[in-house]
């Protein structure tokens, strides 16, 4: 860990001012940042403390939807009644995300800007692109079991690793954000990180000096809402895959498929045309397979993580099937 | 006074069952309990001591070479540091586990990536980390360090290898044969508490307080790595959280602390990071194990077949003994039996818990089942069937044995349908359900051991050894012993462990703590007896003793003349070792799910049923079978070291990604515990406990993933996309 200054922000400004600065960051739970700092992944030179600033509700907006408070923590958005009843893929997706204790401190805004979970990246003595522009990327001929296998580059290959971006990208949620000026703008959670392309020290489309301010959910979606997370413990372990839906049928055909899928790309994986093959179809294996074919078309492994190609597709099938079977 | 006893023959005489004041075996709870959860109980870290600095271990970043030049300018200029240390005593490697002299040293010579090189000390432990990435250091790069251990040409180790008969010959004879081959992954001991170690010299003389497995041997190893003589040190262990073996050695990070605080004449506290922990102490080798067994058309074992490739660091003696149980546990008069170890640039291969049996008997235990079913056999069946009348290999007789009974007791107690057994019989919504079983055995394992026994006028006793609790409850048991030979309850009995200043105890590793310092501390409570009998003028076979009190009325306390009565007992295994095969053994039942669609397994419930001796504490010696069996569910579905193919470093150094099972991963267990009383095992008639638990039961597991699914996976850890891969669609 490298020393740095610390100040405690009481207003949203001070925050954005302290974070202008492109050597200090804010911390919020500290369950992410702190870990990378002492591996010194993460080098502040100064670090501003948002958890005073405010930003910690959970409120009803005008058009009935939800105002989930980016300093909230993600318990408390997990147990809260209205995300219970009428966001249960969120409240699922989070509480299917690290452990009771790490959820407690861990904040919504923290939870989106989490960093990947590539061994190489949290190594400072291995190559990284991400880490160390131009260093290499350790992953790409090394161990890359819990690696991409869509949207990647041949700069990067990591993943998102976070749950309840998936949740909310079902949603289509949207990440409200303050930005330096004073500011504020709107930005859907399906466009908030990005991909790794040549820049894949760039996660997310934070500007220096902007900060998470909510994220709003949309007016009650209904249907069924199902998470699903495929991983190598029950618990306190990263996706391998997951994936996010809300389904409804009517008639016996789908009127709503809105998945997201995890622990594939460099960030909650939405493909519009996977609902589009779905909607309007009556459910059938062989459509589920129509669909995953879609979704997985352009999917490459990388040796190690080959496996999440099939894994996917199974994993598709199982979520659709115990979806139609809670919607009938 | 020194009373020696050496066991050469077995004792029948079982004298605890004797006593009087019924606490032996009895489930007391852990007298050091409630200081570790209220977090009064002192680790090594934890200790308070004036002007302690802080030393963070600087680790390599080349897998062979030497280093060149430390360039220290940059991290000495930085606030609060003192020094940078790369002492030539500094060691490289945790030593093996009853070495007994300094592990490699020459810290400039590097032989995997992340060993130690030097030490940074400085005011701070922050201070100090921080400095220790602003070292510029040169290295001389040796390329092409083998790292795969099926690229190198592999070293037999001859005093494993078996052969008997003709084996090829049996296996075309045979109306039933398997030929399998297995592999497991790299496991880490994981304990909770990181190596660490606080130095502390005056004058010549050195104390440090560590965190350590067996002072008994650390000692000398310490002395070795210093030049030192052992009676100038002393090594204080009181608590240890969490050993597995990663603690048997002396560790860097001791040597460390130690060669820092006498140059800078002050303490010197050195703890290792988490990663550093995984890094650079030990492992359990990977194997690769082909088994080959065939029998005739009952299924009776005619060909017994058990080879294993492990590897180790060049220059290591210790190659994980995959056939330790394999050599005995099954008969089959053509034998054939071979380990041999590749030489790879990893780090450390030694001892985490139940080394060889861990991962030799998953394997062969998930052969057998291959085996019921190409027999057409209930599995419990075909044990049953093939356990030997006495050792197949050396023809010794067992010093007693439970196989049978364990085998029977569980699968009653479980619920074992000995029906014939098809995959894919039990869904439950997505989920396929079936059940599997293996045996578990363990090598019984004994060694000498010290221990003084005081009884004290004020009516209590002390009893004093070096030996440790890692957590496994030694300082209960030994309460429990003294209490029972000398007629106190245990709470009037003070047990003084983890000090080198004490007699030499047998250190905490290879499950011997309890049969082997028990029997010390009852030898010498039998002298005391003797004492106490021809005190009263009795035979001291007739000397009751309970509560303080004599059977005849007399209180201890008055015989006592106001002075202190001790005696140092002083335990020898003896020839008996030569004369008997001695192991534990027992049986495992689980009932797994397999998800049809993702693959991923989970342990619905699981029962162990064994047999080790005398128990002398029925809730320590059950929290070692449950502890036990976790890490069976943990070698069966989760845990795996993975190295980077291209420079061997460990990719996954922490316990997010090392996934140890988690509660959710554990169901109710049920733990069946076989009376038994080994006569040749130890003068107490008991038997090794804390490894048995895990020595087969990942096997358990395996094979009822196949029951549940029909994906036999040959590799273990049984990951979703294993089981995937194998699931039939
Ligand atoms: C062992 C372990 C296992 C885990 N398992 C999972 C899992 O299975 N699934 C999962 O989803 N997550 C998992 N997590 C990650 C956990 O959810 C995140 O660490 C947590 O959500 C981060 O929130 P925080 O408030 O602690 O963020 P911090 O650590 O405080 O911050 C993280 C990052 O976000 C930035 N930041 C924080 N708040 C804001 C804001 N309002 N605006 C702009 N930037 C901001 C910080 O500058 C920093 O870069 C795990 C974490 C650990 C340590
Ligand atoms: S995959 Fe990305 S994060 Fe991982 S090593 Fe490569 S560049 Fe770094």
């Amino acid at each position: 860990m490298r020393p740095f200054s610390y100040t405690r922000a009481r207003t949203l400004t001070d925050a954005s001012q302290t974070v202008s600065d492109d050597r200090a960051m804010a911390i919020a739970g500290g369950t992410n940042l702190l870990d990378l700092m002492k591996l010194q992944v993460e080098t502040p030179s100064q670090l501003a403390d948002i958890n005073r600033v405010g930003f910690a509700e959970i409120e009803d907006t005008d058009d009935g939807g939800l105002s989930i408070g980016a300093l909230a923590t993600n318990t408390e958005t997990a147990v809260h009644p209205r995300v219970r009843a009428d966001y249960p893929v969120l409240s699922r997706a989070i509480l299917a995300g690290a452990t009771q204790q790490l959820r407690n401190k861990a904040t919504n805004g923290g939870n989106l800007c989490q960093r990947t979970r590539c061994y190489y990246f949290t190594n400072i003595d291995q190559p990284c692109n991400k880490r160390e522009p131009g260093s290499g990327c350790g992953a790409i001929d090394g161990i890359a079991k819990l690696h991409a296998i869509l949207g990647t580059s041949d700069q990067c290959i990591a993943t998102y690793p976070g749950d309840m971006a998936v949740a909310l990208s079902a949603l289509d949620a949207q990440v409200q954000i303050a930005t330096s000026d004073g500011g504020s703008r709107t930005v859907p959670v399906r466009d908030f990180h990005c991909l790794p392309g040549d820049t894949p020290w760039r996660e997310n489309v934070l500007e220096p000096g902007e900060i998470i301010t909510a994220i709003t959910l949309p007016a009650p979606v209904g249907g069924t809402q199902l998470y699903r997370k495929v991983r190598e413990r029950s618990s306190y372990a990263f996706a391998l895959v997951s994936v996010a839906a809300i389904v409804e049928l009517e008639d016996g055909r789908f009127s709503r498929a809105d998945l997201a899928f995890g622990g594939v790309a460099h960030k909650p994986w939405h493909d519009p045309r996977v609902a589009d093959a779905l909607i309007g179809k009556a459910p059938s294996p062989e459509l589920f397979d129509r669909a995953a074919d879609i979704l997985l078309e352009d999917a490459q492994g990388f040796g190690e993580n080959d496996f999440k190609i099939p894994l996917a597709r199974r994993t598709l099938h199982a979520v659709l099937e115990q979806a139609v079977e809670e919607a009938s | 006074m020194t009373v020696h006893f050496k066991q050469d023959k077995p004792d029948e005489s079982n004298r605890l069952d004797d006593m009087r004041q019924g606490v032996i075996g009895k489930a007391l709870p852990r007298v050091e309990g409630l200081a570790k959860v209220t977090g009064t109980a002192t680790y090594a870290a934890e200790y308070s001591i004036d002007n302690c600095a802080e030393g963070v271990l600087v680790t390599s970043t080349i897998t062979r070479g030497e280093v060149t030049s430390i360039d220290r300018d940059a991290a000495l200029a930085m606030p609060g540091v003192i020094a940078v240390i790369d002492d030539p005593r500094l060691t490289t490697r945790a030593a093996q586990g009853t070495a007994d002299e300094a592990p490699q040293q020459k810290p400039k010579t590097v032989c995997y990536w992340g060993q130690p090189i030097a030490l940074v000390v400085a005011e701070t432990f922050e201070q100090a980390r921080d400095a220790t990435k602003h070292l510029a250091i040169e290295y001389r790069v040796e390329e092409g360090a083998p790292l795969d251990p099926n690229t190198v040409e592999p070293e037999e180790q001859e005093d494993e290898t078996v052969h008997q008969g003709d084996l090829a010959h049996a296996m075309s004879e045979a109306t039933h044969s398997v030929d399998v081959t297995y592999t497991t992954r790299g496991h880490a001991s994981a304990a909770m508490e990181p190596h660490a170690a606080i130095a502390q010299w005056d004058g010549d003389k050195l104390t440090v307080y560590a965190s350590l497995q067996m002072l008994n041997y650390n000692i000398s190893e310490l002395a070795d790595a210093l030049d030192m003589e052992e009676g100038d040190i002393r090594l204080v262990s009181r608590f240890v959280g969490g050993g597995f073996g990663s603690k048997l050695g002396i560790s860097e990070e001791a040597v460390a602390a130690s060669i820092a605080a006498k140059e800078l004449g002050r303490p010197v506290r050195v703890v290792m990071s988490r990663q550093q922990v995984f890094q650079c102490i030990m492992r359990r080798s990977e194997t690769t194990q082909r088994l080959r067994l065939c029998t005739d058309a009952n299924g009776t074992l005619t060909g017994f077949g058990h080879e294993a490739l492990v590897s180790n660091l060049p220059g290591e003696e210790f190659a994980e003994p995959v056939l330790q149980s394999s050599h005995f546990l099954y008969g089959g008069e053509n034998r054939e039996l071979m380990l041999k170890v590749a030489r790879i640039h990893r780090m450390t291969a030694g001892s985490v818990r139940a080394p060889g049996e861990a991962v030799g008997m998953p394997a062969l235990e998930a052969a057998m089942d291959v085996l019921a079913e190409e027999v057409g056999i209930d599995p419990v069946e075909l044990r049953l069937k093939n356990i030997p009348e006495k050792n197949p290999e050396e023809g010794l007789p067992f010093s007693s044995h439970k196989l049978a009974e364990c085998l029977r007791q569980g699968a009653e107690a479980f619920g074992w349908d000995r029906g014939p057994r098809k995959p894919r019989q039990t869904r439950e919504g997505e989920w396929w359900v079936g059940t599997g079983m293996a045996s578990a055995a363990r090598v019984h394992n004994v060694s000498e051991a010290k221990a003084r026994v005081t009884l004290k006028p004020d009516g209590t006793a002390l009893v004093e050894t070096d030996m440790t609790d890692i957590g496994t409850g030694t300082y209960t048991i030994l309460s429990q012993i003294a209490g029972e030979m000398l007629g106190l309850s245990p709470d009037r009995v003070l047990v003084d462990l983890g000090d080198t200043r004490h007699p030499r105890g047998p250190g905490s590793g290879g499950s011997w703590g309890a049969a082997s310092i028990g029997s010390a501390v009852y030898v010498a409570c039998q002298a005391i007896r003797e004492e106490l009998a021809s005190r009263l003028d009795v035979e001291e076979a007739e000397l009751d003793l309970s509560d303080g009190k004599a059977g005849s009325g007399e209180s201890i306390v008055d015989l006592l003349d106001g002075k202190d009565l001790a005696r140092e007992g002083y335990y020898e295994p003896g020839d008996i070792a030569d004369d008997y095969t001695a192991s534990g053994f027992g049986a495992f039942f689980a009932q797994v799910r397999v998800n049809r669609f993702t693959g991923e397994a989970r342990v619905d419930r699981m029962l162990g049923a064994f047999g080790f001796g005398r128990v002398l504490n029925h809730k320590t010696a059950r929290s070692q079978c449950l502890g036990g069996i976790t890490w069976s569910i943990g070698v069966a579905l989760t845990e795996a070291l993975e190295f980077d193919p291209r420079d061997g470093h460990l990719v996954n150094p922490d316990l997010a990604e090392y996934h140890v099972p988690v509660h959710r991963d554990v169901p109710d267990l049920d733990v069946i515990m076989v009376e038994e009383r080994d006569p040749a095992a130890s003068p107490i008639q008991a038997k090794g406990i804390g490894e048995l638990g895990m020595c087969g039961g990942a096997a358990a597991i395996a094979n009822a993933i196949y029951n549940a699914s029909g994906a036999r996976v040959f590799d273990f850890p049984m990951t979703p996309d294993r089981v995937l891969a194998a699931m039939p669609d």
